[in-house]
């Protein structure tokens, strides 16, 4: 089927699929070391609820379970959204997320590839909207928490809500929204930033975390798996953003570093952002789809009321996704810059 | 608001109702014909697509749902019925005008009296009883058939499209505020008075809520999840 001058590539979705993953490992490692065991477990059930609903649709929709199980779409769904969701959180919150995510967002669509949204921020989307008291309830770093969690421990909240230990002990606020609740307060932006939960940048330990997110990124530009205009440009959006909002008040508008750093920026730059089927594909209009994903974080963080936007910011542009890449497109090779006026008969 | 014109598509696919056909038992077909048009076949809410916008923005609980289903009901019947009446003294050109008109008066009248007599629940409503006036489904049925037809068949054609978009509203209604709260008739008291304060069904103690499903895009998987069980339901049919 195919002559002789072509190189066949190697990549298939189930391995790219599985490198995105494994480029997200540093991250959940330095979660894991930093802010105790919980990760494993939602990563866990986050897994096993996707691959179950994503069979369970693919027997309804009358399709064979094999070829697109093990294409890993859903277990890398799972993943983005376990990584975007507060750990520690009730097991249904993970189920009804998860449920959306593939359901509603991926298999009513089509299944993959035929999906307009990325479907892993349409399940955050959804439940930060339902339950935004559990989604604002994230582990405490281990270096803070008075109650240090073991695995069992973390299966036991999960399962069992928190009973035996008292939610106190082990979550905090994240720096998102501790600035926002504060900066309503008038408190000032020294004393907020002198709050524990702060480290030198942005969330203690979550810095960390978002520098093993960007480590993973720079992995995946150089397997040639994503292209460097969706991170530039989506982290270049958020920072002039966030850097004029903040030259204009720093009393109300934490610094660029600290928007960089914390909620999902990272994470979202490179992982969730770069997602082939619902970004756009043009390079310009990769450029203008990420750079605006950033503006949209910075407002949304700055004047909204969810303490994170990186959801909301990538929904939005997925919906412009067919537009911006019907006037993107790029000039064909040997054809002219502009098209000729049509000739007046 | 659609154009009427598009209703008239979908009514033109359906076997061609002669006057005066063969009766079966008490009813005539063409009667019968009626009633499963707008309770299944051309069902407004989940076929014809027709009254979105209070389908899709008082569906948030069974109640709500219901009292502006039967108010939209009621004004489609009487309203079919008067245009029915004088059809033939309508002049082509500014019938739309004309049935406009005569939909508003009827609204106007519906909106004073659940003012009067339900005062809470008109509160609860709002805007949305006003809308009637608008709502597409109402010209649509007047003037793709009380305009055309005898007033007896266009009461009971308004009648019958009104009760199948209630219907609609209803189950819809139902499921978001299952889904969504974990009660079934809450706000009943608002319709029926303060003795009705009981009648709420809980259906889970210490339920969370789910707020997605009484939010708009509720409303919205809502309505796409019941067309797709219409349409499972006829492939089933037909195979």
């Amino acid at each position: 089927m195919i002559g002789s001058p072509y190189i066949l590539g190697r990549n298939s979705t189930s391995a790219i699929m599985l490198k995105v993953m494994l480029a997200l490992i540093p991250g959940i490692v330095a979660h894991a070391w930093l802010f105790g065991p919980g990760i494993w477990v939602s990563l866990l059930l986050c897994s096993a609820f996707a691959i179950g609903f994503e069979a369970l649709l693919l027997l309804l929709r009358g399709l064979p379970l094999k070829p697109f199980l093990s294409d890993n779409s859903a277990l890398l769904t799972a993943w983005l959204l376990a990584l975007s969701l507060p750990t520690l959180a009730p097991w249904w919150l993970y189920a009804i997320g998860i449920g959306i995510a593939i359901v509603v967002a991926k298999q009513l669509y089509g299944g993959l590839g035929q999906n307009l949204f990325n479907p892993a921020m349409v399940g955050y989307a959804a439940l930060i909207v339902s339950f935004p008291v559990y989604m604002t309830q994230w582990a405490a770093p281990v270096a803070l928490a008075d109650h240090a969690l073991t695995l069992w421990d973390a299966f036991d909240v999960v399962f069992a809500g928190q009973s035996s230990i008292s939610a106190d002990a082990y979550t905090s606020a994240t720096v998102l929204d501790t600035w926002k609740t504060q900066v309503r307060l008038n408190t000032p932006a020294e004393s907020i930033l002198n709050q524990p939960i702060f480290g030198w940048a942005a969330g203690r330990g979550h810095e960390i975390v978002a520098l093993m997110y960007l480590a993973g990124g720079l992995l995946l530009l150089s397997l040639k798996l994503i292209t460097w205009h969706i991170p530039l440009a989506f982290l270049l959006g958020l920072t002039a953003t966030a850097g004029v909002l903040h030259l204009i008040d720093p009393t109300q508008h934490a610094s660029p570093l600290l928007h960089l750093l914390s909620g999902g920026a990272m994470l979202g730059a490179f992982f969730i952002a770069t997602d082939p089927v619902s970004a756009a594909s043009t390079p310009r209009g990769k450029l203008i789809y990420a750079g605006l994903a950033g503006f949209l974080i910075a407002i949304i963080r700055g004047f909204g009321s969810f303490p994170d936007g990186v959801a909301f910011a990538v929904l939005l542009m997925n919906m412009c996704v067919p537009f911006i890449d019907d006037y993107t497109q790029p000039r064909v090779f040997g054809h002219p810059r502009k098209r000729p006026k049509p000739s007046k008969p | 608001m659609s154009s009427p014109d598009a209703t008239l598509a979908p009514d033109s696919a359906t076997p061609e109702i002669k006057p005066g056909a063969p009766s079966h038992g008490l009813i005539s077909q063409e009667t019968r014909d009626i009633i499963v048009n707008g309770l299944w076949t051309q069902n407004p809410g989940i076929v014809q697509l027709l009254g979105l916008c209070p389908l899709l923005a008082i569906s948030n609980n069974i109640i709500n749902a219901l009292s502006l289903g039967l108010a939209t009901t009621l004004v489609m019947a009487v309203s079919s019925g008067s245009v029915a009446l004088v059809r033939n003294f309508i002049p082509h050109e500014i019938r739309i005008p004309a049935f406009v008109l005569i939909i508003a008066a009827l609204v106007t009248i519906v909106e004073l009296a659940m003012h009067a007599w339900v005062p809470a629940l008109y509160i609860l409503l709002g805007v949305f009883i006003p809308l009637i006036t608008t709502n597409c489904i109402v010209l649509a049925r007047v003037e793709a058939f009380a305009s055309k037809r005898s007033t007896t068949h266009s009461v009971l054609d308004a009648t019958m499209m009104g009760l199948g978009l209630t219907a609609v509203l209803v189950v819809l209604g139902g499921m978001r505020e299952a889904i969504g709260k974990g009660t079934l008739f809450s706000g009943i008291d608002l319709a029926l008075g303060p003795i009705a304060k009981d009648w709420v069904i809980p259906l889970a103690h210490d339920y969370n809520g789910f707020l997605l499903a009484i939010l708009p895009p509720g409303a919205f998987i809502g309505l796409g999840l019941l067309i797709a069980l219409r349409n499972r339901l006829l492939m089933r049919d037909k195979s």
